[in-house]
């Protein structure tokens, strides 16, 4: 087996996000990283809508990210600390739309290693050195500045470690334009090694440190280091420095400590300041509980600074700092605003906070206020003793305020984001869908969702009207040139043609001088002023002034087909000839003296636009009967010759000459591109040569059953082609290359552009009898997703064998279930306790739910109508139970009736696993499945991690062991047991009487039961200790299985054992075999291996396309979609794994991660091929794709095809 | 091998250790080298953004929350060290 791995859908969780100039432009723009991803985005400071400018596959995982920019420059550079033990400079080129790697220095090995740095990083405000540093031990300082040409230059590292200490965070010193400075907060190890008694440990000091480096001598000292909070987490520049015109101080310099529940203002030699970290006033709240703050931004204005911090609730805190000069006065905190809880802040200049969720989709806000003057508590360090530092080892007493929505900030954008994906399943369940949907779990906690995601655009449609009969054609024209919107709708019927205006309404007019009493075959806004209409009997030329030139057709002939552009006509008769006309500079039509016989009827025709500069467009394509495509000259030199021809397989519908950028072809300028659609609904792609005029490198795509008709249109300022059949799909150009997708809509029968004052990129199409106007809004989306919110993180779902339910189960750990929490409150209120009812009623979906005490669940059971997208019923779970398993299983014994059995545990502990019992639920189904009824719980002594029906019984893993449970009258009965399994078993998949068992640290076991003897034992495991996620069975003898560390991976059992297996009718020769290795007697053979770099979290063998070959697709925890294609011969397997090769000399990784290595991180990589490298081949330089193509024995284009069919062919997408 | 080279190896491989922290010799205790191994597997969970987000979630904690934990759990992983009997 050799497979291809393809990404369909991006990660689209952020780790991290930083904010600069990186285009040098005036506009501020965002770097994300998506994990293995980086992504540049440009928040739109008019409409406030964030919009993505490129993004770029690393090829490593990117562990820190930081910005900065040299004194006196201005434009910002980004830094990128990654695993591959160097640091890497990036600047964003706006020509070429890309980064470009200014440094790469080697530093260290590769891997997230203990004491290799890439974890840290830190710059000097005024971009004179950066800082990067290891989890413990290592800190590297590099010096950056310019040389005399301006180039950005770096130094050799400078080393500031410190051996035996834990680095837990480092930040640059504002220092202004003295020595450049660093504080790190370090605790040191040493002696807690050392001391038997544990009293080391306990008076381990955590240091808040400041390293100097000392440009005159170039090296880095320990300037100062004095011992902080124990609970410190993170440290966050002051602005210092002084002004250098007014000699005026920026700020006092130094860092905020942010340690649990304080904040401390610390410099060196000057007064330390510390604050509460104000709590939530919430009835419910763990008062035993700290709280830290996991992300600060700070923002400086004109003279002025303020910070955002936030806490792990969510809630952002306004700090100020007042001072004199460099003294310090006062540390004030203040309530601001809760948004998701963020893995980074930032704060664009045009007044936009930018919020990188943790999970779930990011936001950006626009600052309404700045909490300046409101009633919100303020928490000042002059209030405390000795600025809060009289007796630093005790708390100060706790401040509180009272969370409510927003009032500082609004919502600007919300960018969608599947982060993280914990469960999904593929099936094709809507009505009318000839692709299969990916049913997705997504989210954590009270901001979980439950989503559909279709393959295509989304549509937003503006208005839909009746009209009086069934159009055949639609079209929108201007009437002069320089109109900047359309003026009419001409909607051609059989019989006649209807010309509606666009105004303050759409209404029908008559004085256009267009024919009405005849269909009409194409609409055309002509040379400056003039309009064209083009109907069976003749041409209708309108002039400014309404006066009308008319053409007709000689006696005993049609006009079947037209086509036209700003300068040229081109009819064809019924007699099959071509009639050529053109505008002369008078802006008269001019028929060519010949017409041009083609021998059969034309069927289509199409030119293109008259490219800028001018006179006409060269080619016209003509489609006839005879199933050819003709391209004849339309130059003056050579008038309707005919230059080269193409065959169809079946005869043409419509024909599309279009321009279009297509960086995989040509980097700087469109192609032109010839489309034909096939009656047979195949859609043909052509690039036409431009100067030769052939026809060259041809694309074939299947797009519906319905003849296809193309239009040409604009989108986005650019020109497309809408291809519509029974599907409508859009053919458009998406940061320089070309997509092809369809779009969620209704079938169109024809359509054209639409622009007006409301609209100005819509579009207006026919369906029936329904007029639309619609328009695309996100381009280079894919999937389209629809979401139903959720009480709780999902953790699995499954689907019903006979209705078409989901049952969903969802828990979160740390949170009271929300009707405890209402017991609670009830028996508050009934104690007489205030109990804030305008805090308790706020949503748990912007302000998450009070956290509990470790062991406390909330959870229910969901069952979901996917087809409808609502939720039909919700069981809530009591008594402190969590749901973790569920299986609909068949029970034998009750004559095959299903039931659904949930896997539950109470009082729950993750780490060390355990709960005081787990239970089996057993329900029956009401109401076809809309229902639940409780039947039994069966106690069960560890939590059961997964459940299977397996031959009309129940299979169970509950902790270590797998257990056969049949149904009973009081409880389920337990039939038999094995309990070799070594950590805890978490999925389990069966064929036959064929049990694969997917440990969660120990690989995945084949086992067997033998039901003569009631004997259920393993016969063959893994070589390999690998820490399973997901697992799924390809066929009898192979499963697929991803684990922990982002790695997938197949293995086989040999064909022979699985033999010898079967036949044993009692399992004693499996029971008396040696064991092998300390495992099982067999083992499985390692097929394929290939590390994602997303954690794997489901993966399930689907066709995606309706009639397509099964692929394994899989999701990442990160939001990342996938799929593993088999190639089908070995020809393909040599040449995509040279191409890989290839690619991989080529294509240097953005963090300096070798490929090889960082696809077989764990394991090395084997029988995968690496597509999303692959494909970055259309993305490379013409000539390095030429020599590359000379290496393979193909063209270019060959290549590209190749590239494209294995994508296509597979997924669709 | 003459003593004096013996020597310089010898100085070289400590040398070697104390730059390459968490390097095993042939005196390791068990101790150390669990302290070692949570050690290093401590920083990579750290390290890895998928993991710390798969711990965030079956936790019910925020990641910086969980990074934290992670942190200050390398300062003594596996408890303080045993008592020495030779002494």
């Amino acid at each position: 087996m050799h497979l291809y791995n393809l990404t369909l859908q991006t990660a689209s969780a952020m780790p991290q996000a930083i904010v600069g100039n990186f285009s040098g432009a005036r506009q501020q723009e965002i770097i994300v990283s998506h994990g293995t991803r980086l992504e540049l985005l440009r928040p739109d400071s008019q409409t406030g809508k964030v919009s993505t400018v490129i993004a770029t596959d690393a090829f490593g995982s990117i562990r820190s990210l930081a910005a900065f920019r040299l004194t006196g420059g201005t434009k910002d550079y980004a830094i990128v600390g990654s695993d591959s033990g160097r640091i890497v400079i990036l600047d964003y080129d706006p020509k070429t739309s890309s980064f470009v790697k200014l440094h790469q220095e080697t530093y260290g090995k590769s891997g997230a290693r203990r004491i290799v740095p890439g974890q840290y990083l830190a710059t000097d405000p005024k971009g004179r050195a950066v800082m990067v540093g290891a989890m413990e031990k290592a800190k590297l300082v590099y010096i950056l500045n310019r040389d005399a040409a301006a180039n950005l230059t770096i130094s050799s590292p400078l080393e500031a470690h410190k051996n035996s200490a834990i680095i837990h965070q480092i930040v640059g010193v504002d220092v202004g334009f003295e020595n450049p400075m660093f504080a790190a907060l370090e605790v040191d190890y040493t002696e807690s090694d050392q001391d038997p008694t544990g009293e080391a440990f306990n008076n381990a000091e955590k240091m808040l440190t400041y390293y100097e480096l000392d440009l005159g001598l170039n090296h880095v000292v320990r300037k100062w280091s004095e011992p902080t909070d124990p609970r410190a987490n993170l440290l966050v520049q002051v602005p210092g420095g002084q002004h250098a015109t007014s000699n005026q101080f920026d700020g006092p310099s130094g860092v905020l400590v942010c340690c649990e529940d304080h904040i401390i203002y610390r410099h060196m030699d000057s007064r330390q300041h510390r604050v509460p970290i104000p709590r939530r006033k919430h009835p419910l709240e763990d008062p035993g509980r700290g709280l830290i703050i996991t992300s600060a931004v700070m923002h400086k204005m004109k003279g002025a600074f303020f910070f955002l911090l936030q806490s792990e609730d969510g809630d952002l805190y306004k700090v100020t700092i007042e001072h004199e000069e460099e003294e310090v006065t006062s540390l004030k905190i203040k309530y601001f605003d809760t948004v998701p809880v963020a893995s980074s802040l930032c704060i664009l200049k045009s007044g936009f906070l930018f919020v990188a969720s943790e999970f779930g989709n990011h936001f950006l806000y626009q600052f309404q206020k700045l909490g300046d003057d409101d009633n919100e508590p303020e928490f000042s360090s002059t209030s405390y003793p000795s600025c809060g530092m009289a007796d630093p080892s005790s708390p100060l007493p706790r401040a509180y305020f009272k969370i409510r929505p927003l009032e500082n900030l609004v919502i600007a954008d919300e960018m969608e984001s599947l982060d993280p994906i914990i469960d999904s399943k593929t099936l094709n369940l809507l009505p009318n869908s000839d692709s299969p949907q990916i049913f997705a779990a997504c989210g954590r906690g009270a901001r979980s969702t439950f989503r559909t995601l279709r393959h295509g655009l989304e549509v937003e449609e503006s208005v839909s009207s009746d009209l009086p009969g069934i159009p055949n054609a639609v079209w929108t024209t201007k009437r002069t040139e320089d109109d900047p919107y359309d003026s009419y709708i001409i909607l051609s019927f059989v019989n006649g043609t209807l010309v509606l205006s666009i105004g303050e309404t759409i209404e029908e007019v008559q004085d256009t001088g267009f024919l009405s009493a005849a269909p009409t075959l194409a609409v055309q806004q002509i040379g400056a002023d003039a309009l064209l209409q083009v109907h069976p009997q003749g041409i209708r030329h309108v002039l400014a002034d309404r006066r009308v030139n008319e053409w007709r057709v000689p006696s005993g002939k049609t006009i079947v087909s037209a086509t036209t552009n700003k300068r040229q006509v081109v009819v064809a008769l019924s007699s099959a000839e071509l009639v050529y006309f053109e505008l002369d500079l008078e802006g008269q039509l001019n028929e060519y003296q010949d017409r041009k016989a083609m021998g059969s009827t034309v069927l289509a025709l199409s030119i293109g636009e008259v490219p800028e500069g001018r006179q006409r467009t060269p080619y016209l394509a003509v489609g006839c009967e005879d199933q050819t495509v003709r391209i004849i000259s339309l130059d003056p030199e050579t008038t309707l010759e005919t230059i080269s021809l193409q065959a169809l397989t079946s005869p043409p519908s419509s024909i599309c000459i279009a321009d279009m950028l297509d960086a995989s072809i040509n980097k700087s300028q469109p192609t032109m591109f010839v489309n034909i659609g096939l009656q047979n609904g195949v859609l043909l792609r052509t690039v036409l040569d431009p100067i030769h005029g052939q026809l060259t490198d041809t694309r074939t795509r299947f797009l519906g059953t319905r003849p296809v008709r193309l239009v040409r249109v604009q989108i986005h300022k650019n020109p497309a082609i809408l291809a519509l059949s029974s599907r409508s799909w859009l053919n458009y150009t998406h940061q320089n290359l070309m997509h092809f997708t369809p779009l969620i809509y209704d079938n169109l029968d024809y359509a054209w552009s639409f622009s007006a004052e409301l609209s100005p990129e819509g579009l207006i199409g026919i369906a029936g009898s329904v007029l639309r106007i619609f328009q695309v809004p996100k381009l280079g989306m894919k999937l389209k997703q629809d979401s139903i919110p959720l009480l709780y993180t999902p953790r699995k779902f499954i689907t019903h064998p006979t209705n078409n339910y989901f049952y969903l189960i969802e828990g979160d750990h740390r949170v009271m279930g929300d009707q405890d929490a209402t017991k609670k409150l009830n028996e508050l209120r009934k104690q007489g306790k205030p109990v804030d009812e305008e805090v308790v009623n706020l949503p748990a979906e912007t302000f998450g739910r009070p956290k509990a005490a470790p062991g406390t669940w909330g959870s229910c059971i969901r069952i979901i109508d996917p087809v409808e997208a609502k939720t039909v019923n919700i069981i809530h779970l009591d008594g402190n139970e969590a749901a973790f398993s569920l299986a609909v299983v068949p029970f034998a014994a009750r004559n095959g009736e299903l039931h659904l059995v949930v896997g539950t545990a109470a009082n729950t502990h993750v780490s060390p696993r355990s709960c005081s019992s787990g239970f089996l639920r057993t329900y029956k189904f009401l109401d076809d499945g809309a229902g639940l009824e409780l039947m039994h719980k069966t106690e069960v002594d560890d939590v059961p991690l997964s459940l299977l029906g397996f031959q009309g019984r129940l299979a169970a893993g509950v902790g270590k062991a797998l257990r056969l449970y049949d149904i009973g009258k009081k409880k389920l009965l337990r039939k038999v047991e094995n309990k070799t399994f070594t950590t805890a078993i978490i999925s389990l998949a069966t064929q036959g009487s064929r049990l694969i068992v997917g440990d969660m640290q120990e690989s995945v076991q084949f086992a067997v039961y033998k039901a003569p003897e009631n004997r259920l034992l393993t016969f063959a495991d893994d070589t390999q200790p690998r820490w399973i996620s997901a697992m799924t069975m390809v066929d009898y003898n192979t499963i697929a299985a991803g684990d922990r560390f982002g790695n997938v991976f197949v293995n086989r059992l040999d064909s022979k054992i699985s033999d010898q297996v079967d036949d044993d009718p009692n399992g004693a020769g499996i029971l008396h075999e040696k064991a092998h290795l300390m495992g099982a007697p067999h083992k499985t053979k390692l097929l394929c291996h290939f590390h994602v770099g997303d954690l794997i979290t489901s993966i399930q063998k689907v066709s995606l396309v309706a009639g397509g070959r099964e692929v394994l697709l899989y999701t990442g925890l990160h939001g990342t979609i996938g799929v593993l294609v088999p190639f089908v011969s070995k020809e393909d397997v040599d040449f995509i794994s040279t191409l890989e090769q290839h690619m991989r000399t080529e294509q240097l990784s953005l963090v300096g991660r070798d490929h090889l290595s960082w696809r077989g991180y764990y394991a090395p990589v084997k029988a995968v091929v690496d597509g999303d490298l692959c494909e970055t081949y259309a993305t490379l330089p013409g000539s390095k794709q030429q020599s590359i193509a000379a290496e393979l024995d193909r063209g270019v284009g060959e290549v590209l095809k190749k590239l494209e069919q294995l994508r296509v062919t597979a997924s669709g997408f | 091998m003459s003593s004096e080279l013996r020597y310089t190896a010898n100085t070289q491989l400590e040398h070697l250790h104390a730059r390459y922290t968490g390097t095993g010799h042939a005196d390791l205790s068990k101790y150390e080298w669990l302290t070692h191994q949570h050690r290093d597997t401590l920083s990579s969970i750290v390290g890895h953004p998928t993991l710390t987000s798969y711990l965030a979630i079956a936790d019910g904690e925020a990641i910086g929350r969980v990074k934290f934990e992670m942190t200050e759990r390398m300062l003594q992983p596996c408890g303080p060290p045993p008592k020495k009997d030779d002494d």
